[in-house]
């Protein structure tokens, strides 16, 4: 007899693909194993299976060695399973505390009346087990900041219902893509507890720096089949990218061509909007700067002053010497290009297809063609490498790493002087990342500037020239990455008195 | 297959309902005079319609296009009845429906309030203003001059197509030039691009450069055109004005709008798309009081298969 839960034999189609095709997992308690693979490996269809949300066409399952029925979500709460999705929903109008008791029973007075004081003891204790408690329970779940929205949803993940089974499996998906470092910290050791209670715990990353350090087992996926399960000790990160790619990349970023051409893109003067202050750069064309900082730093912001969506207060904000645009259909009109951070929300029509999201900023005069349209879009999905059956296929049936392409291609078309990107590479397989990364390289050749604003420090430190540390919102130093490790650019991040 | 039948059950809805009459109908239905006459009986929901289908487009909506639709055609008769031309008359109609898009527009993109709630606000104000300034009462009669009402009455000669007894009435010819335009601007323009982009995600459209406020106040303009133009052709076609004759289009509209939706590829609305939703309405409409059953059947019936098409849309879209 073994211990833990043992998954057999999943194997899921649609229609003629099989995009899961006889998988095997064992996940002993006390352990957390790492699941890793590209976009479309079919890591989500795992764990949809596994949270009984859709139904396999072969599957076993045995708990501690028996046999264990798991057809539906409630099959899976019975089980002890609990599941955090990578989708960030939370009801933005409920408070923090109703949030996390979302899908059980409130607490009652009179058998009629919420007990609200109840509610809120509870939440702030499923809260205080994340070792958070600055968030107020009280607090409208919109007004959140992504990372603190993320720890919400993992307190409303530990919350058990009365009675039910002690939780042993708990699946986390991707969970730190929206965590900024010091976040994702707190998320690990928060795993460790969940660890040491005898839980087995699924994690599932793109970022194999994190599976490295908190996994204890690793399985990769590649095509909807398992090629490698090991014990990350006996493995190398240069054999799982190995395994996940099936080809060798190199753990590296491209290299850089020759230097800035002389001249000036854009410029930014004493700054202070209310979200920023003390601003101050100039950017030559071929540049790449990375912004960073904690979460909510003013990154965003800082895009934002070259889309004309934030004005300064005091000090300016120039591209090429004339005062920044106004608006973004300015911007894009002036060579500036935009990569949102939200994908799904603020860079894509999930319903439409490559043609109309890649051309939508550069429809110019009266007539719209078709045949041209296509011709051009199919012209720029070769440019990005995009993977999709045509033109006018919806890209919600296309992959993140492929989505992502698409919000890129929209950028490319205009031949941009200036490419402002926010987290271009969150929630891409490492395939796309490293062509996302040649795309930005080549561009920076051609003279582009891009202001790049990231959390994987990796990046900002394979990528950029200059990097512009912000601390709640003030530059607080523009840094040379030659010679820096993650560590040290890590600690510039927080203010002077938290180092210590 | 399955998608095909979910994506064209619409249009074979339409064959099925023109098959049942023509059956049941015999020598009355699928006769040139009948399709002739069910034409310009649609024409003036067509045009509504198809100007709705602009802002639906961009996930938006119009509930006054049919309070828009009497004051046009109030204003009209107001101005006949005071003596001024014809052409006076028809500009300041058409004239009073765009400034009420655009004040829908206004409402809409610039001060941000829900298209549902501000349109049900100027729904109520135009329908209100078109009570005021009839002062309640149909215009009618002489006031209504000779060349207005005649227009509705005129049509072009079909002889050339071997149809000698009828004629292809002039409102249907309006109506086919409106659905033209529309076709047009929103599937062979820039403007129509945009429109689409809006409609599939409004923040990213505007993060990409798209000019979303002027874009949603010109098409809720082009929608209350189109609303005055239906609410004059329905003036001419009674020779008549009143405060609640366009009152009955808006539910229709949306309703033709949304049974062609389900034909879209995404569920998008589509013009040509909401002509096969006006035809189901219109065809319906023709048959049912041909074969005389009560007009109070005849609306839940066509309540039914709207929230039939819907249903079976959106069930086989889960898959």
């Amino acid at each position: 007899m073994t211990d833990g839960l043992e998954f057999r034999g999943l194997t899921k189609r649609y229609g003629s693909v099989t995009v899961l095709s006889n998988v095997s997992l064992h996940l002993r308690p006390g352990r957390v194993h790492g699941l890793m693979g590209e976009n479309g490996a079919g890591k989500s269809t795992l764990i949809k299976l596994i949270a009984g949300v859709v139904p396999p066409d072969a599957m076993t399952l045995r708990k501690d060695g028996h046999e264990v029925a798991l057809t539906s979500p409630a099959d899976a709460a019975a089980a002890g399973f609990r599941i955090i999705h990578q989708e960030l929903n939370l009801v933005p109008q409920l408070s923090v505390a109703e949030n996390i008791l979302l899908g059980q029973p409130l607490p009652r007075r009179f058998g009629v009346l919420v007990d609200w004081p109840e509610l809120a003891r509870r939440a702030t204790a499923a809260l205080a087990e994340l070792g958070v408690d600055k968030i107020d329970v009280w607090q409208q779940a919109g007004a959140l900041g992504l990372g603190d929205r993320m720890l919400v949803k993992i307190a409303a993940a530990l919350v058990g219902h009365e009675g039910d089974v002690a939780p042993c499996l708990y699946v986390l998906d991707e969970p730190t893509a929206a965590l900024a470092a010091a976040e994702a910290e707190k998320l690990f050791s928060v795993i460790a507890r969940l660890k040491a209670r005898g839980a087995a715990v699924l994690y599932v990353s793109h970022r194999l720096n994190e599976v490295m350090r908190l996994c204890d087992d690793v399985t990769v996926l590649r095509n909807g089949q398992s090629v490698m399960t090991a014990e990350v000790r006996q493995t190398s990160r240069a054999e799982i990218i190995l395994q996940m790619t099936g080809r060798d990349v190199a753990e590296g970023y491209p290299v850089r061509g020759a230097r800035f051409l002389g001249g000036e893109v854009c410029r930014a003067v004493a700054v202070r909007t209310p979200k920023l202050r003390d601003l101050d750069f100039i950017l030559h064309p071929g540049e790449i700067l990375g912004i960073c900082g904690l979460d909510g730093a003013g990154q965003t912001e800082v895009l934002q002053l070259f889309l004309g969506l934030e004005r300064p207060k005091s000090g300016q904000v120039l591209l090429q010497t004339a005062p920044a645009p106004r608006s973004p259909a300015e911007a894009w009109a002036r060579g500036v290009a935009y990569v949102p951070r939200e994908r799904r929300s603020e860079g894509l029509m999930m319903r439409m297809g490559t043609r109309p999201n890649a051309l939508l900023p550069h429809h110019a005069g009266f007539w719209a063609r078709l045949a041209p349209e296509r011709a051009r879009a199919n012209e720029l999905s070769g440019r990005v490498g995009l993977k999709s059956a045509g033109p006018e296929q919806s890209v919600w049936r296309l992959s993140g790493g492929n989505q992502q392409k698409v919000v890129f291609a929209r950028a490319l078309a205009c031949n941009p002087r200036l490419l402002l990107l926010d987290e271009p590479t969150r929630g891409v397989d490492v395939g796309a990342k490293f062509e996302i990364y040649n795309l930005m390289r080549d561009l920076a050749d051609q003279g582009c500037t891009i202001l790049l604003a990231s959390s994987d420090l990796p990046e900002i430190l394979g990528m950029a020239d200059r990097i512009l540390v912000l601390q709640q919102g003030r530059q607080s130093a523009i840094l040379d990455p030659g010679g820096m490790g993650p560590n040290d650019l890590l600690h510039a991040l927080y203010p002077a008195m938290e180092v210590s | 297959m399955i998608a095909y039948l979910r994506q064209y059950g619409t249009l074979l809805g339409l064959l099925v309902i023109v098959v049942f009459f023509a059956v049941q109908l015999p020598g009355t239905f699928l006769t040139a005079r009948n399709l002739i006459n069910v034409s310009q009986q649609i024409s003036m929901l067509a045009v509504v319609a198809f100007a709705m289908t602009v802002v639906m487009v961009m996930n938006d909506f119009d509930l006054s296009v049919g309070s828009t639709a009497s004051l046009a055609g109030v204003v009209a008769a107001v101005l006949f009845a005071q003596g001024f031309p014809v052409w006076v008359g028809v500009s300041a109609a058409l004239g009073i429906g765009l400034a009420g898009g655009v004040l829908n527009g206004v409402l809409v993109a610039w001060l941000g309030i829900l298209p549902f709630v501000a349109t049900l606000g100027t729904l109520t104000v135009f329908s209100g203003l078109a009570f005021f300034i009839s002062g309640g009462a149909t215009i009618f009669g002489r006031d209504i001059p000779k060349p207005f009402a005649d227009f509705s009455r005129q049509g072009i000669p079909l002889d050339w197509l071997g149809l000698a007894e009828v004629k292809l009435p002039l409102l249907t010819v309006v109506a086919g030039l409106v659905l033209l335009i529309v076709w047009v601007l929103l599937e062979h323009t820039s403007y129509g691009r945009r429109l689409y982009a809006i409609g599939g995600n409004i923040e990213a459209a505007h993060l990409a450069g798209v000019r979303v406020r002027r874009l949603r106040l010109s098409a809720f303009a082009v929608t209350g055109f189109g609303a005055a133009v239906a609410g004059l052709m329905y003036a001419s076609r009674v020779a008549s004005a009143n405060p609640t004759q366009g009152a009955g289009l808006m539910l229709d509209a949306i309703a033709a709008v949304f049974l062609g939706m389900t034909m879209g590829k995404e569920g998008e609305p589509r013009v040509l798309a909401t002509l096969v939703g006006v035809l189901i309405l219109g065809i319906l409409d023709n048959g049912l009081t041909q074969m005389q059953v009560d007009s109070y059947v005849r609306e839940m019936l066509v309540g039914s298969i709207v929230i039939a098409a819907v249903a079976t849309s959106s069930l086989g879209r889960r898959g």
